[in-house]
């Protein structure tokens, strides 16, 4: 008597486990709402920043004296002004979040070594608080007539003492 | 009276160089066919076929005439050769098409027709690819009707119009040309792709089914429809011409909208 050789189905192979691990999904969706809300905000800010980026290029080089007027004394006075501030703070904070997110999906799709991509995200991550604090900083903070240790250093129009 | 009458006048005389029905005309080709062998060595190579086809041939034709006259151990996958059962997508000078669909004179017969396997799976051997990750997303995704109350005693009725909203999907013939010609799935096997999506929004959008919410979570997944790219490389490769980004983005504004 022949014993009867073992058969396997032809489609059991994700039971077997034969499937490579890189196909096997893990986790259960947990991070779909950031992906869902990445998403989305990339598509609103992009809409709110074509605004504001043509409404920031229409004023520094159209308006008045153009291109020409550009200088200390422009950006100076420009965030002298509250609307200015917000209108830059808002540009800032949306470039920066749709730019970083832009080249963190890039990361994604294309870092396939896990340690390589953990990095890049650091380096990224990094990158973009530090500038984002930074820039932040200098629109609340910018003043154009310091005065440090009693000396008036500044532009031209700054008061003399 | 005679008994015979003659022929139709109208009949066109044709010259006797003509053989019946009119003759079609042959070329020759060279196919360039990746191989691969586990058992003999494990680096792929491409292996040159000079052929002689026809004007009606396909290159399933060519692949035949290689298997059957000169290379026996050449392996592909292939069914009905009609381009119905999706069993023969492979990359066809660059592009995911069906070998049983390509005609050999749509391509540039003067340069080799290079045919290898489709991109992203694991080649089990020459242009025979490990199907099982392609049906595992798909399993996923439940595809098929899920009805809640009582089953009615005869057919589930539907409008034209609510037939008409999923239509296109219903033309999957689930050979994977899609998903294996998609960018993100190559360095990205977790990802769904664009097949799994397409069978999912042929069930969403049925308005008979009502697991809709169901296969909604399960694509608004780290891996699931936020992953594509729109590159539109799915909507080209589908060999039924299904609009497969169209189908991944009425997904997307799916999941959107059961969220708000």
């Amino acid at each position: 008597m022949s014993t009867t050789p073992d058969i396997r189905f032809p489609r059991s192979t994700s039971e077997t486990g034969r499937v490579s691990p890189k196909y096997t999904r893990h986790g259960s969706g947990a991070k779909g709402g950031f992906e869902m809300a990445a998403w989305l905000f990339m598509r609103l800010s992009g809409i709110v920043l074509v605004v504001l980026i043509f409404g920031h290029l229409f004023v520094n080089l159209m308006v008045g004296h153009g291109v020409h007027a550009i200088d200390f004394g422009f950006v100076a006075g420009k965030w002298a002004n509250p609307f200015w501030q917000w209108w830059d703070l808002a540009m800032l904070w949306l470039a920066m979040l749709h730019g970083a997110n832009g080249v963190r999906t890039i990361i994604n799709d294309y870092a396939d070594r896990d340690s390589l991509r953990f990095w890049l995200l650091v380096v990224l991550y990094a990158a973009a608080t530090a500038i984002i604090i930074l820039g932040t900083l200098v629109i609340f903070t910018f003043d154009p007539c310091p005065v440090i240790n009693g000396v008036h250093t500044g532009a031209d129009f700054c008061p003399k003492p | 009276m005679t008994a015979s009458t003659a022929e139709p006048a109208s009949k066109v005389e044709l010259p006797a160089s003509v053989g019946g029905g009119g003759e079609i005309p042959t070329f020759d080709v060279t196919l360039r066919v990746r191989r691969y062998n586990p058992e003999v060595s494990d680096e792929s190579h491409w292996d040159e076929f000079k052929l002689t086809m026809y004007g009606t041939d396909r290159v399933l034709d060519a692949l035949h005439k290689v298997k059957w006259e000169l290379d026996g151990s050449l392996s592909f996958r292939r069914s009905c050769a009609h381009g119905v059962c999706g069993s023969d997508a492979m990359r066809i000078n660059g592009r995911n098409r069906l070998a049983c669909k390509t005609l050999l004179k749509d391509l540039d017969t003067s340069k080799p027709i290079t045919v290898e396997p489709i991109k992203g799976l694991p080649v089990e051997k020459d242009l025979i690819v490990d199907m099982e990750p392609f049906f595992q997303s798909y399993r996923e995704i439940m595809p098929f009707l899920v009805t809640t109350g009582h089953a009615p005693t005869k057919e589930r009725l539907q409008s034209p119009e609510d037939r008409e909203r999923f239509d296109d999907t219903t033309k999957c013939i689930l050979c994977a040309a899609c998903t294996s010609s998609c960018p993100v799935f190559w360095t990205d096997g977790q990802y769904f792709g664009p097949a799994a999506i397409v069978n999912a929004h042929r069930f969403i959008f049925d308005s008979r089914d009502d697991a809709g919410d169901m296969r909604l979570e399960i694509l608004n997944d780290k891996e699931g429809v936020w992953r594509c790219r729109t590159i539109f490389n799915c909507s080209e490769a589908c060999p039924r011409g299904i609009q497969v980004t169209k189908a991944i983005s009425e997904v997307k504004q799916a999941v959107l909208a059961r969220q708000f």
